[in-house]
């Protein structure tokens, strides 16, 4: 991730530099989200010095923002790739990443040690909005519209002068709607509930429709990248997917409505559509694994060979594969009936499947890409596993699903104790959080927040080493071939 | 799947054209929806709460009014009921002041970042209780938390806990001192006694009957 030297296009080199960055905020992420995992177990942890609510801020807005980086540097990465050209304003582009950059590490740095401000709007505008997710100030979403309309235009500008093939014009339609989300959640209102109602047009139509259609479009060019698979079969399962996201997802926004003032019939709105939305994760899955699986019986039909040129993404994809069907499909879809929800809604349920979810359906593609960008800074013909990528894979798949299933046991206890019993409030809520089942539950999610975090350490390393590791390891084989020729 | 292709399920002219209509069908009723609930969780004015009309939201002013959460037998589950007129902090407010209260607690709950610690509706953090009903908690209408804080009424007695919360502890697992104003205390306890006059369509269920399940015990221990 060292280099950028054997990349051909300047757009590429730029995506390069949002990797970067990405991972380093992903390193934030893990270390905010351990300070948090420790306060659930030692409340009085940094109490007063570094509250919850402040390591849960920059918890979740690192993971926000590692994400649009590694997505806006995986978008920037294949431009060329698919239509043949130099992104169009790659100056502008560079401006403004490193605008951003900067723009991102001051409302950090304010998160950090300002934390929270008087009741006006001056702390809306400089300090945080105090809206889950979406807690960035004013200045800083007014400076992220530019910054984004830079992006949109080098991609579409790009899209529109070069080869328009079927993956970048889902990208180009994509990337429209998801931009275009952001502005509704950039308004004031005293009313609860329709400051709720838009906020889930951005979290909702964001997290379950237009990033989804994100990944499945990354998807399709890494299985063309790595396996060589067939573009036509490719892109007609990437219309098909499509079809099926934005036609549960879109509607499925009703499942967020059932408890914020909303009228009841978002409860069949939002329980049809979102029993829907496992759907076109069922045919991720089936996609990647039939075209792997087709590429390698080709492969060793003809010449015995490996089908996949770069296993530590192809790795990543396969888990992204799995891991949105478990998170995003299963964990999402049994508390998403209204029946069921009534009591899981707000608990540690939720926390588990925004866990896995995340995790399954978006951190894994964008490492994938992240080892394609590397073999492509390096010019790596084939890239295969190191040891560290192997330890990074099995310690983050392991820590976040450890994770998840000690946050789910805690799920079950409070929604059995507090909600169904008890029925919520003040004290049913703190008998259930001093229960055995919750403090052994949060004590194996802290424990298995560890063993991410290392595998977390792991990646960081691999993905700094491994390009220079390899590019010197296929060069003495060639020259070991060279030799042997030669004799 | 050559340009003439053999059969339909394998023509990208025909799944792409799909993907367009349902995307486009979907999209146009979501907003056909939206428009529908905008109407529907609109703030309702004060003439209403004066006639009796119910909104899923209701004016700032329901705040001068008596506030329960009843079981509803047509709706099977719990309705916030609007009752007599009560004073808040020992006075009548008027729409203006009402809705400039109800201005400031909002403000004021997002400036301090109350949501990354408790859930609002059910959203938020799940660190601290869920706020969606905190104005109608067991906790602040049995007497125990006007007798720790030395308050007589139920809204002063929340305005104190907000602005010296690490003065009363009554979990291991403490609110921290915010530096929240006497005039941000008492628009916050407004915002919530606001919140929880709102129709959640019986959420969080069973709520009032948690203080007859809590006096009687749990076997949950």
């Amino acid at each position: 991730m060292l280099t950028s030297a054997h990349l051909k296009y300047e757009s590429q080199k730029l995506a390069m530099n949002y990797f970067r960055v990405a991972l380093v905020l992903f390193g934030a992420q893990l270390l905010m989200g351990l300070i948090a995992a420790i306060q659930f177990v030692y409340p009085s942890f940094l109490y007063e010095i570094f509250d919850f609510s402040v390591a849960r801020m920059v918890h979740i807005n690192a993971l926000v923002v590692w994400m649009l980086y590694a997505m806006i540097g995986a978008v920037y990465y294949m431009l060329p790739d698919e239509t043949g050209e130099e992104a169009v304003a790659i100056g502008l582009g560079k401006l403004a990443f490193w605008v951003l950059t900067a723009a991102v590490a001051v409302v950090v740095l304010v998160f950090i040690f300002i934390q929270v401000g008087p009741g006006n709007e001056s702390t809306i505008w400089f300090i945080n909005e105090g809206r889950e997710y979406l807690e960035a100030p004013r200045w800083a979403d007014i400076g992220i519209v530019v910054v984004v309309l830079i992006f949109y235009w080098n991609v579409f500008a790009t899209y529109m002068k070069g080869r328009k093939t079927g993956i970048m014009t889902v990208m180009v339609a994509d990337l429209f709607a998801l931009a275009g989300l952001y502005l509704c959640g950039m308004f004031f209102t005293d009313n609860i509930s329709m400051d709720q109602y838009w906020w889930w047009w951005v979290i909702h139509l964001w997290v379950e429709a237009t990033w989804e259609v994100f990944v499945g479009t990354l998807a399709a060019y890494g299985l063309i990248k790595i396996l060589g698979a067939k573009r036509e079969i490719v892109e007609m399962w990437l219309w098909i997917e499509v079809l099926m996201l934005f036609g549960s997802g879109i509607l499925g926004l009703g499942h967020h409505y059932f408890w914020i003032g909303t009228p009841e019939y978002w409860w069949e709105i939002g329980a049809l559509f979102s029993a829907l939305e496992p759907v076109p994760l069922v045919a991720m899955f089936v996609h990647v694994l039939y075209d792997w699986g087709k590429e390698q019986g080709h492969k060793e039909a003809t010449s015995g060979a490996h089908a996949v040129n770069n296993t530590p993404a192809m790795g990543w994809i396969a888990i992204n594969a799995f891991g949105n069907f478990l998170g995003a499909g299963i964990w999402g879809f049994f508390h998403t009936l209204p029946q069921v929800n009534i009591y899981t809604h707000g608990t540690q349920f939720t926390a588990a499947h925004g866990h896995l979810a995340f995790f399954g359906a978006y951190a894994t593609i964008l490492i994938g890409m992240m080892y394609l960008g590397v073999q492509g800074a390096y010019g790596i013909k084939k890239m295969t596993m190191t040891f560290k990528s192997k330890m990074a894979i099995v310690l983050i798949t392991f820590g976040v699903l450890g994770m998840t299933v000690a946050l789910t046991i805690a799920g079950y206890e409070q929604v059995l104790v507090e909600r169904a019993d008890l029925g919520g409030g003040w004290d049913a809520y703190f008998i259930a959080q001093n229960l055995p089942w919750m403090l052994q539950a949060q004590g194996w999610r802290l424990a298995m927040g560890i063993v991410t975090f290392v595998g977390f350490v792991y990646l960081a390393w691999d993905l700094l080493t491994i390009g220079a590791v390899e590019s010197k390891q296929a060069e003495n084989m060639e020259g070991a071939a060279a030799a042997a020729a030669a004799a | 799947m050559s340009k003439k292709s053999a059969s339909v399920w394998t023509s990208i002219r025909f799944w792409r054209r799909s993907a367009a209509w349902v995307t486009g069908t979907a999209t146009v009723l979501l907003i056909w929806l939206t428009f529908d609930t905008m109407g529907q969780i609109g703030m309702g004015s004060d003439a209403d709460l004066k006639n009796g009309v119910t909104k899923r939201i209701p004016a700032a002013t329901v705040i001068n009014y008596h506030i329960d959460y009843k079981y509803d037998q047509k709706r099977g589950h719990e309705v916030p009921v609007i009752g007599e007129k009560e004073d808040f902090f020992g006075k009548q407010w008027s729409a203006q002041e009402a809705a400039a209260l109800l201005h400031k607690g909002k403000l004021t709950e997002q400036a301090k970042n109350c949501m990354d610690c408790h859930t609002l509706l059910g959203n938020g953090g799940y660190y601290a209780p869920d706020l969606t009903k905190a104005w109608l908690d067991t906790k602040w209408n049995d007497g125990t938390m006007e007798g720790i804080t030395g308050k007589s009424t139920k809204e002063e007695a929340m305005a104190e806990f907000l602005m010296h919360p690490d003065k009363y502890p009554t979990h291991a697992r403490m609110m921290p001192d915010l530096g929240i104003t006497k005039d941000e205390a008492v628009a916050l306890v407004a915002f919530l006694k606001h919140m929880s006059a709102i129709d959640t369509n019986g959420f969080p269920r069973n709520f009032s009957q948690s203080a007859k399940r809590l006096a009687g015990g749990t076997h949950a221990h």
